[in-house]
């Protein structure tokens, strides 16, 4: 069977580096991926609201408390970015929530852990966003448009979140033996599950090698996690940290680092909805979602008020006549 | 910075005390707003607030060699200097909105009264966060709008809210003693409220809002008397800090 004009079109701009627009045509299966992957990553980032915000009223100084606010705020900005570009492809902000408050709908489960401690905090920034810029980075080439450039918004904002959580454990690390063993603790707590952000082992990962294919991933799994080790251990040297891997090791052929052993069980139990915090971060969402409902009913309202409203009653509101006609 | 005399320190902490309480009953609600965008402008609103907090105790904290977090973690209830309209819980977000909608009016007017003042850095202090309190009134009043002329489960819990949060206007407006030697420094609050009416009266008006009439708190906030809230709002700020004296972070 030969490919259609508009196939042939798409498989050459995909080959040549060229972006894919809205407008294009596009396979269903290319448009399926990108809505799966884009609204996952959308709901990572609100959901990944919920560990941080619980510090913003305990933050131990009123600097911290400033820059961690508006760190979460800058999360629940790139959320709205992300649904923006997954709606360019069809599908509205409304059914990608409502899927994700019924359970529907995946989100990194990175955030199913907790955050007892303000070292989390810390953590969170150095190894959780540090993660995701060596996930991230290469996105801001993806070959979809409208998800390339939103990346490349959130890149840019994602460096200072890791360096921020760095400089969280560094302030605890040059602190009083308690502040240390607090920042060690939280390390201890998440190195594992942030390795396990890059996703499942490579010869394990049944959608990895269509997307890279298509140019909406640029590197595998393992080689992503590969950076992002090598990337750690300088750093985790400055903090005065360890690593809680003894198997941790610096290959002399490869130039890498080799790693232990990964506990899959754990991914894949979390994944399942039976880590620490999937109730309770789902159940969050949904309050929220439905404590607003009446207030989002009643913006409507007044905004179908307003617009119906003739044009000689608005002459003096604010909004100039040119725009409300 | 220059140092803030014993008058101007106390001055500078209502002041101060007033925008850190309310930061931190926003800050509460991020990533619990009935919607995203309002996660954001919340959190904006939060952070300028914040803002105007940290500049006002570092001032204060001058005149007795303190730093902001000497005085927002170190203190303890009677001696911060609050209004109560600034500790009342959240609500739902009509509550939200209704604090915005008054402690915005209030705080517009105290800051662009106080650009003027003979104090440098209060004037400083003022003329930067004029700008910022005046999109917080913005937010408010569209906002009150909506939820007035929505829907009449909106405009139910919006005529509730406003009657739950009026009886805590009084206080701002209300002068202290110590007031009276700061002439041409501090803006005398009873001065204050002919603007704040004929700012906040328009909105109401347009929002088909009544101005409630009923009892007037007691308030008590700028000796130290505070409502039963206050005491939670501050075991929660300061918990961390205090499990660890001398730590930086
Ligand atoms: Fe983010
Ligand atoms: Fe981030």
């Amino acid at each position: 069977m030969t490919a259609s004009v508009e196939e042939q079109q798409f498989t050459d701009l995909i080959a040549a580096d060229s972006r894919i627009e809205p407008r294009d045509w596009m396979p269903d299966a290319y448009r399926k991926t990108l809505v799966r992957q884009i609204s996952q990553h959308a709901h990572s980032e609100i959901i990944g609201m919920q560990p941080e915000s619980n510090w913003i009223t305990r933050a131990p100084s009123l600097k911290r408390k400033a820059i961690l606010i508006a760190k979460v705020q800058d999360e629940a900005g790139h959320g709205l970015y992300l649904y923006s570009a997954a709606q360019t492809l069809g599908t509205s902000r409304d059914e990608m929530t409502d899927a994700l408050i019924a359970g529907r709908a995946r989100y990194s489960s990175i955030f199913n852990y907790p955050a007892p401690s303000w070292a989390d905090i810390g953590s969170i920034g150095w190894l959780v966003d540090g993660a995701a810029i060596c996930n991230q980075v290469p996105l801001c080439r993806a070959s979809y448009g409208p998800y390339g450039r939103a990346m490349v918004r959130i890149c840019k904002e994602e460096s200072f979140h890791q360096r921020q959580g760095f400089e969280i454990l560094l302030e605890l690390m040059q602190g009083t033996a308690a502040q240390r063993e607090m920042a060690q603790e939280s390390v201890n707590r998440w190195y594992w599950p942030a390795l396990m952000m890059f996703g499942p082992p490579d010869d394990d990962s049944p959608n990895s090698a269509q997307s890279m294919k298509w140019k909406i991933k640029r590197h595998s799994n393992d080689e992503l996690r590969q950076r992002f080790v090598n990337m750690l251990v300088p750093q985790a040297a400055v903090l005065g940290v360890t690593l809680p891997d003894p198997d941790l090791r610096f290959n002399e052929a490869t130039q890498l680092y080799d790693l232990g052993e990964i506990d899959w069980t754990e991914f894949h139990e979390v994944l399942a909805g039976r880590g620490p915090a999937n109730a309770q971060r789902l159940q969050r969402r949904r309050d929220a979602h439905d404590d607003g409902r009446w207030v989002r009913e009643a913006a409507a309202a007044y905004a179908h008020k307003m617009a119906a409203k003739p044009a000689t009653d608005t002459a003096d509101a604010d909004v100039p006549n040119e725009a409300a006609s | 910075m220059s140092v803030a005399s014993a008058d101007v320190a106390e001055y500078a902490t209502w002041l101060g005390d007033d925008s850190l309480i309310l930061a931190q009953r926003l800050g509460e609600l991020i990533s619990r707003a009935p919607e995203l965008e309002e996660d954001v402008a919340l959190g904006n609103i939060a952070l300028d607030l914040l803002g105007h907090a940290r500049s006002l105790l570092q001032y204060a904290g001058t005149a007795t060699a303190q730093n902001e977090d000497d005085l927002a973690y170190w203190r303890t209830e009677p001696d911060f200097r609050s209004a109560h309209l600034m500790e009342q819980p959240n609500g739902d977000f009509a509550h939200v909105i209704a604090r915005q909608l008054v402690s915005a009016h209030y705080l517009y007017e105290l800051y662009a009264r106080l650009q003027a003042s003979a104090d440098l850095t209060l004037a400083a202090i003022a003329a930067k966060a004029v700008k910022e309190v005046n999109y917080h009134r913005d937010h408010a009043a569209q906002w009150t709008l909506r939820l007035a002329l929505g829907t009449d489960e909106s405009r139910r819990r919006m005529v509730a809210a406003l009657s739950d949060v009026w009886p805590y206007v009084d206080e701002l407006f209300r002068d202290e003693p110590f007031i009276d030697r700061l002439d041409g420094i501090a803006a005398r609050p009873s001065t204050l409220r002919t603007a704040f009416d004929a700012a906040i009266e328009p909105v109401l008006a347009e929002a088909d809002l009544a101005v409630p009439r009923g009892f007037t708190a007691a308030g008590g906030g700028r000796r130290g008397v505070h409502s039963e809230h206050l005491a939670f709002v501050l075991a929660e700020m300061q918990v961390l800090t205090r499990a660890h004296p001398g730590a930086k972070w």
